[in-house]
């Protein structure tokens, strides 16, 4: 287990009162895995992210983890309008003081090999937003992260934007063979992309079901052709109480 | 101009928007003229009394007289002088003060009240102050200055520190950077644009700042003149002043917008 929650419980305390996002949580995840946290809206997803990445601590219960380097991918790509598509995806070696010759190469060959060698030197107010999602993973790559923590990274998209970068970003973090926690409150999403699927119930949060996802020969495309797609999709939407 | 490539209807296009430039140009400058002109014309025909409002060609005459007694530099130069240094200051400190401000919370909390206040203060309650503290020389005049800037530095740099977006800041977080990092990668870049509309509003007010000090204590520079030539009835003077000030203070904002199209290109 490259991260697992042991009965974690994270409370928010507020000058109007206090709110149990989560409860009594339990999940594990493996090396390599792909796995999609869904749940209804609000139902504390992103804290769950904020736990995972150590931004929060938990009020109760443990999260045991592996050595492991984590790197955020957010709702909208967060790009800095200042700084050209290099220079972007070059921020995370700067802040995280790695900023080694080596390092910029590699994140030059990950930009290249995933066809954004012709706009290193644009900003990226010249980019279609797929486009602007895509060096947005480059950059949480380039840091080499272990885990990717993806907060809806799709959402802001236009849909038919949304379904190419949703394969786009499956394909990318396949072949670098990383692993990653998906959250998001799309069900066709999440099981087009992850190996895993963990059910969340409403808050306060806590895990109510979960399917390993095997169909398929593992690209979305091919997930969403199959009949099991629509099984798996009705299965979820009952969990969900929808 | 690449207009091969153009189709006739873009080229008319170009042509009808350069020829809207071109108009709005001719008429703000059709405008001064016209104001000037009907200026001279009503003195000239004793429509007005030129004594009391002056005219476009006495202020000629008065601005050649100074020059010719050697003082029409010495004045500009003070005034100039004093406005820069209190303007380089005000937005320099107010600058570092808002950094100090935005780095904690609870600083900033202590002092937002304080500086609310100063803001809605009439800074030139606090003349006869200055002068017993300071004296009467160019260093009140600067102070005044400063004192007139800084706390709308102060304010406008903050609240452009603070609108920076909020998941550019969690993003920067999630990378685990140092406050110091978050500031100069993030903060400081990303409120470039507030910073430039603060200077703006700081030229207009290091103006305010410097001819206010020259009413209250000064022997020399353009506000010297001003409150000297209202004093003796020279009109002319105040006249002369007013528009050399209005030069003076255009100069300085366009100074600003070319630095802004430089930086923000």
């Amino acid at each position: 287990m490259i991260l697992s929650f042991n009965d974690v419980g994270y409370t928010y305390h507020t000058k109007d009162g206090e709110t149990n996002a989560i409860e009594h949580m339990s999940f594990g995840i493996k090396r390599g895995d792909f796995v999609a946290l869904i749940g209804p809206s609000g139902c504390g997803k992103t804290t769950i992210l904020s736990l995972i990445a150590g931004l929060l601590k938990p009020s109760y219960g443990k999260i045991e983890r592996e050595n492991a380097e984590f790197g955020y991918m957010l709702q909208r790509d967060a790009l800095f309008p200042w700084r050209t598509v290099e220079a972007n995806i070059f921020l995370p070696l700067e802040v995280k003081k790695r900023n080694t010759p080596e390092m910029r190469d590699n994140a030059l060959r990950l930009a290249e090999k995933y066809g954004l060698k012709d706009f290193l030197k644009k900003k990226p107010t010249e980019l279609s937003g797929g486009m602007r999602q895509r060096v947005a993973l480059i950059r949480t790559l380039a840091a080499q992260p272990d885990i990717l923590l993806l907060d809806e990274p799709f959402s802001a998209l236009d849909y038919q934007t949304r379904l190419k970068v949703c394969d786009d970003v499956q394909s990318i973090i396949k072949s670098e063979q990383k692993t990653a926690i998906l959250v998001t409150h799309d069900m066709s999403e999440a099981i087009a992309l992850s190996d895993k699927v963990i059910v969340l119930s409403s808050r306060p949060a806590t895990v109510v079901a979960e399917h390993v996802i095997d169909f398929g020969d593992n690209t979305p495309k091919s997930r969403r052709e199959c009949p099991e797609f629509s099984q798996t999709f009705e299965i979820l939407r009952s969990e969900l109480g929808l | 101009m690449k207009n091969a490539n153009y189709s006739k209807e873009h080229i008319l296009y170009l042509k009808k928007k350069r020829r809207k430039a071109v108009f709005i140009n001719l008429a703000r400058a059709g405008l001064l003229v016209a104001v000037l002109g009907i200026w001279e014309l009503l003195a000239q025909l004793k429509v007005i009394d030129a004594f009391i409002t002056s005219s476009p060609s006495r202020v000629c005459i008065t601005i050649a007289d100074l020059y010719k007694n050697g003082t029409l530099f010495s004045h500009i130069g003070i005034t100039l002088l004093e406005t820069l240094i209190g303007f380089l200051i005000a937005v320099v400190l107010g600058y570092s003060i808002a950094v100090l401000l935005y780095m904690s919370d609870a600083v900033r909390k202590v002092f937002e009240p304080y500086i609310v206040v100063l803001n809605s203060l009439p800074k030139i309650a606090l003349g006869p102050l200055i002068i017993i503290w300071i004296g009467t020389g160019y260093t009140s005049i600067i102070f005044m200055t400063v004192l007139v800037a800084i706390i709308v530095c102060i304010m406008n740099t903050l609240t452009g520190f603070l609108s920076v977006d909020k998941t550019k800041l969690t993003l920067m977080k999630a990378m685990g950077a140092s406050k110091q990092a978050i500031l100069f990668k993030l903060i400081i870049p990303a409120s470039l644009p507030s910073l430039i509309n603060t200077l703006k509003v700081a030229v207009g007010l290091a103006w305010i700042g410097s001819i206010m000090g020259e009413y209250v204590a000064s022997r020399a520079g353009l506000g010297y003149l001003i409150v000297y030539g209202g004093q003796v009835f020279k009109l002319d003077l105040v006249m002369t002043s007013t528009f050399i000030l209005c030069i003076l203070a255009g100069g300085m904002y366009g100074i600003i917008t070319l630095i802004e199209k430089k930086l923000t290109k």
